[in-house]
């Protein structure tokens, strides 16, 4: 579904991927682990449109989408939820779902549904739907990011660390929802730095070091790995990584 | 004595709706783009000048030449986003507000080109003797301009509440790169932006005309007292510009009233300053101008 080739991005002279390939298949979870600064962002926002890639190629339902704008990207099928959740914090709740929806604006009939949708599975959203997303908790915007992304009805689901900065009991709450949505045979590809649990819900891994791929294979085999364990969930990693 | 005062109170809310109008918009602008457009009060004078020009050399009946001196105000409008501003889209923000002024000093010296040196007058919208209440007079085309901004300011807060594409502005406005990501085009809601706003200036210009007349240089005047009213009421409140607009014009009428006519163009930098030293985050504002 999704093809990444030797992708090289740059920031001015910083080279932050240094040719990146990967792939992920309809229904699976794919998984891109690595440490701060890896350029795990930077991968997805090159997916994205947000970021132009300098060489490679990205392939979606195959129909080339390297250099196309966010714009263009999402009406492909790709959704992203970024980094640090980026909801339009001054508008209501319910205006964010809308805006999730604006592709589909010419269908109003299906926005509404599928906000209803959201409203059902979420109640905290219903319940705000009228208060202003910023004064939302960050578990609860994270939340919305996620219905705002899956309002655009994407082919594929890109979730860029859903779990930064929020407590481990509201982490646990957001894997669920991860969980579920693969149960629901979604296309997920996850970034995270809170490795175990992300190895743990996907069927492959990838680990991105210094704009490289350095690793990949199986989620449960990537977590038994030997650099895995000693780089992401040695000693070094937290109590409040484990979701 | 008292009716003096009310006199005073029906012209002061009548400039006041003016300057609510301009400081209208610069909120628009820069509520999508964070850019202060000094070339709004240009677009106010140009809005003027097209009207005597449609309505004058051209002939047009009035509500005509209002329509087209607004559509053609928002033509340059939309030329300037896409020739200059969209062009430049990589500057800061500070530089784009340079280039704003760049783009009134040439808009100014074009009219000036155009129409002359001389102030262009208007008929007024209709016609007869200005309405006594009381000893108050009331000139028919003060309740021509309170009417049209009052319109103009319905319309807008629908607009910007129930439309998709108002909405989507204000998305845009709130976190552009978030609305990229919901496939919403920032470009072109930058675009309407401009255009929106430099209709809305247009509309003040034309009614205005036939009170004031309007001449190439009005612009800049017009502008600095809008920008007040904005700033008072809190740079992207709409509500604000509002209120603002009509302390603005009922300070100056009662200090051109009971002062002397020759105060009244500081009032509006005075409430400016004020503003800017007590509540730099408008009587509405949001606190962001302070941080
Ligand atoms: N806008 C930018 N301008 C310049 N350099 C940048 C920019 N964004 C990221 N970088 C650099 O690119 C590299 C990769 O950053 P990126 O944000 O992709 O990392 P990441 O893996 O997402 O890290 P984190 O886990 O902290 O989110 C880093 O060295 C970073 O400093
Ligand atoms: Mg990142």
């Amino acid at each position: 579904m999704l093809v990444v080739k030797s992708v090289h991005t740059y920031y001015g002279n910083i080279h932050a991927l240094k040719g990146v390939s990967l792939h992920v298949r309809k229904g699976e979870i794919v998984t891109l682990v690595g440490a701060n600064g890896a350029g795990k962002s930077t991968l997805v926002n090159t997916i994205c449109g947000m970021a132009k890639p300098s060489r490679g190629s990205i392939e979606f339902n195959d129909r080339a989408i390297e250099g196309l704008p966010p714009e263009t990207i999402v009406r492909r099928g790709i959704a992203l939820v970024p980094e640090g959740r980026q909801i339009f914090s001054a508008m209501s709740v319910e205006a964010n779902l809308l805006m999730g929806g604006y592709i589909h604006r010419k269908n109003p009939g299906q926005v509404r549904e599928d906000m209803d949708r959201f409203y059902g599975i979420f109640p905290i959203l219903k319940q705000r739907k009228g208060q202003l997303a910023g004064t939302l908790s960050g578990g609860e915007q994270q939340m919305l990011a996620i219905s705002r992304a899956l309002m655009s009805r994407p082919d594929l689901l890109v979730l860029d660390e859903p779990s930064m900065g929020l407590a481990p009991l509201v982490t646990r709450e957001i894997f669920a929802i991860i969980r579920e949505l693969k149960e629901q045979g979604r296309t997920i590809l996850l970034i995270e730095q809170n490795a175990r649990a992300a190895l743990k819900v996907a069927d492959r891994g990838y680990v991105l070091e210094i704009g490289k791929v350095i690793l990949e294979g199986e989620g449960p085999e990537l977590l038994e790995h030997r650099e895995v364990k000693r780089a992401y969930l040695g000693k070094g990693a937290k109590q409040i990584w484990e979701a | 004595m008292t009716t003096d005062f009310f006199q005073y109170i029906v012209s002061g809310l009548t400039i006041g709706a003016i300057y609510a109008m301009v400081a209208i918009g610069y909120n628009i602008i820069y509520s999508v783009t964070e850019i202060i457009n000094f070339a709004q009060g240009e677009f106010v004078m140009l809005g003027g000048l097209f009207a005597v020009f449609f309505a004058g050399p051209l002939h047009f009946p009035l509500y005509l030449a209002f329509v087209c001196a607004v559509g053609m105000t928002g033509l340059v409008g939309m030329a300037m986003d896409r020739f200059v501003i969209g062009r430049a889209r990589n500057a800061s923000v500070m530089s784009l507000i340079i280039i704003t002024l760049a783009v009134s000093i040439i808009l100014k010296g074009g009219a000036m080109l155009w129409w002359g040196k001389d102030p262009h007058s208007l008929a007024a919208f209709s016609t007869g003797g200005p309405i006594r209440l009381g000893g108050v007079a009331i000139q028919p085309q003060a309740l021509w301009i309170i009417g049209i901004c009052a319109l103009i300011i319905i319309a807008l807060t629908l607009f910007f509440r129930k439309s998709i594409y108002g909405q989507a502005m204000l998305a845009c406005a709130n976190n552009p790169d978030a609305a990229r990501l919901a496939g919403i085009p920032v470009k072109y809601m930058v675009l309407l932006s401009f255009v929106l706003s430099a209709m809305i200036g247009a509309a003040a210009g034309v009614i205005i005309t036939p009170v004031s007349m309007m001449e190439y240089d009005r612009g800049a005047l017009l502008g600095i007292k809008g920008f007040g009213a904005a700033v008072l009421g809190g740079l992207g409140q709409f509500f604000g510009a509002l209120v603002a607009g009509a302390i603005l014009g009922l300070a100056e009428s009662f200090c051109a009233g009971y002062l002397s006519s020759g105060y009244k163009d500081a009032v509006a930098l005075v409430l400016l300053l004020l503003a800017l030293f007590l509540k730099p985050e408008g009587l509405f504002g949001s606190g962001e101008a302070r941080s």
